[in-house]
């Protein structure tokens, strides 16, 4: 499905050059749940930002269902079928959550067929669709419209940067559900999860550490998470109240 | 008078209107008269000595709308109009007022419509104002509306005007006396091409005990067009006022914003706030994520900003 090959990013910043990622290679096979996991700070954030487009590698390349699409900018990206959702959700005046959930499958969706995708995320439909996606939305509710977003292109590569940051333990347990029910149909799609969550990782099929801008580890599930229990990498429910707010950059 | 398609055209964007509307109406072309109706209620009658109407709306009328749309077609055509509402205590109206110029000649159109509105006690007027032009002539569209608002105790007006495509300088001027217990809500949303100038000003007092004022804008300024807003909020008694201007530029837009409060009463509790900025690179982002062109997911951002 999605293959990274050698990749590295570098900043300009004042003191010099700065390497953020380090000649990662991975490869998200078709039909499985991928989780990133490793230390704040590590990159991880920044490799989403990669593989959607976003940022452009300053070495290596990358491909997509064998199409190589390092050149390639958001827009033509997501129409191949990538979905990224963002940490932290962006908001916009006067942009209903109907519209942006009609933006993201792409076509005249009907109220009723919205509702669905905000439904599954745990939001009372009726409720979100017709506010703004503006502050008056929680965090919560903004990063579920987020992922409501995202359900609705379905799309091949589903790209989720830490889908429990800044949000409250209530809410997450929604999420997981979410995720598990993406899980049960991920036939012919593949989904890319960032995250801390121990049952996040749970759920993944193949796992893969990057600590430092390196891959320090990866592989199935049942291999690496053994070695991350009791690491900030992998943290449970219970870490996640007495650590809340610590949010990867 | 019949109206040709250019004319039905600017209607249907100014008003609404693809037939004959419902309740009282007064349709202006080309400076003459191309339809009127009064009803039992509301009374149109031309003035006699300038050009223009007085509409008299009778006390306790209830759910009747007026709609007086002017289309312009003619270049080099230029009109003032004085339209006066008396509107009766207690009455509930809607009003749809509202502007076309379609000018493909050489010679600048203008219209200049001056408004008046008398609000009795207790009554509810919704305004609803639209500006539009079209054509490809050099002749500017010119649109300088005069608002002047006089609300009696207890009544409530709600403004909404837009200004969203072809008119090349408009320099539109709003002023409201509030007095005890009237409220005043205006939401004004506009855009501004090419080199056209915008210039939009209003002067709030309010002059009685509880009167409230909530004067808000919305405007997009793209290429090297150039927009004033100066917002002015008076508070002469225990009363609360809020002004918002919230803008984005684009291209060589420029946009000064001038929000002003002045109290002159212990009790007068004022706000205004200004923000002006261009669209946010991460907006245009999470829509190109979703699929959407960098110029799509510009005009989406515009679309609900000025919603």
């Amino acid at each position: 499905m999605l293959e990274l090959n050698n990749v590295s990013f570098q900043v300009n910043e004042d003191k010099g050059d700065k390497e953020i990622i380090r000649g990662v290679s991975l490869h998200v096979p078709e039909s499985k749940l991928v989780v990133i996991t490793g230390p704040n700070g590590g990159g991880k954030s920044t490799l989403a930002r990669l593989i959607a487009g976003i940022e452009r590698p300053t070495e290596g390349r990358i491909r997509f269902r064998g199409r190589d699409i390092t050149d390639m900018g958001i827009t033509d990206r997501a129409k191949l079928g990538i979905a990224y959702a963002f940490q932290q959700p962006v908001r916009f005046k006067g942009i209903r959550v109907l519209d942006l959930v009609r933006i993201a499958a792409g076509k005249e969706l009907s109220a009723a067929g919205a509702c669905e995708y905000l439904s599954a995320v745990g939001l009372c439909a009726r409720d979100y669709i017709g506010r703004e996606v503006n502050a008056s939305l929680s965090g919560g509710e903004l990063k579920r419209i987020e992922i409501a977003t995202v359900l609705a292109r379905k799309a091949a590569l589903s790209v989720f940067d830490e889908p429990e940051a800044g949000i409250d333990l209530w809410s997450f347990q929604n999420l997981i559900e979410v995720f598990e029910n993406m899980r049960r149909a991920i036939q012919n799609s593949s989904i890319l999860i960032i995250s801390h969550q121990e049952r996040i990782l749970n759920i993944a099929d193949e796992i893969v550490v990057i600590k430092d801008g390196r891959v320090e580890a990866q592989g199935p599930r049942e291999q690496i998470l053994p070695r991350l229990m009791g690491t900030p990498s992998a943290v449970s429910e219970c870490h996640m109240i007495s650590a809340k707010g610590g949010t990867d950059a | 008078m019949k109206l040709d398609e250019i004319q039905k055209r600017l209607l249907r964007e100014i008003a609404d209107l693809h037939a004959v509307p419902e309740g009282a109406y007064n349709i202006r072309s080309n400076s003459q008269m191309a339809g009127r109706r009064s009803t039992a209620n509301i009374e149109i009658t031309s003035k006699t000595d300038v050009s223009g109407m007085d509409i008299r709306i009778a006390p306790f009328t209830r759910n009747e709308s007026v709609h007086i749309p002017v289309v312009l077609t003619q270049t080099g055509l230029k009109e003032v109009v004085y339209n006066d509402f008396f509107v009766g205590e207690g009455a509930d109206v809607l009003i749809v007022a509202g502007c076309g110029i379609d000018n493909c000649g050489n010679q600048d159109a203008q219209h200049d419509g001056v408004h008046r509105f008398y609000v009795g006690k207790n009554a509810h007027v919704k305004y609803v104002e639209k500006h539009y032009g079209s054509g490809d002539g050099a002749g500017r569209r010119i649109l300088n509306p005069g608002t002047e608002v006089y609300q009696q105790e207890g009544s409530l007006v709600e403004m909404e005007m837009v200004q969203i495509k072809g008119v090349d300088d408009t320099v539109r001027t709003t002023t409201a006396q509030l007095a005890a217990g009237a409220k005043l809500l205006v939401r004004e949303r506009l855009m501004t091409h090419g080199q056209q100038r915008a210039i939009s000003t209003y002067v709030v007092e309010l002059n009685g005990a509880g009167a409230t004022a909530d004067v808000v804008s919305r405007s997009v300024a793209r290429d090297s067009s150039y927009q004033k807003f100066d917002a002015k909020i008076v508070g002469n008694a225990p009363c609360s006022g809020h002004t918002e201007c919230d803008s984005i530029i684009m291209d060589n837009g420029r946009i000064l914003a001038v929000p002003g409060l002045e109290a002159n009463d212990l009790d007068a509790a004022l706000v205004h706030e200004a923000a002006i900025g261009k669209i946010a690179g991460e907006q245009l982002t999470k829509l190109m994520t979703l699929g959407l062109t960098e110029a799509e997911a510009e005009e989406q951002i515009i679309n609900g900003f000025l919603q």
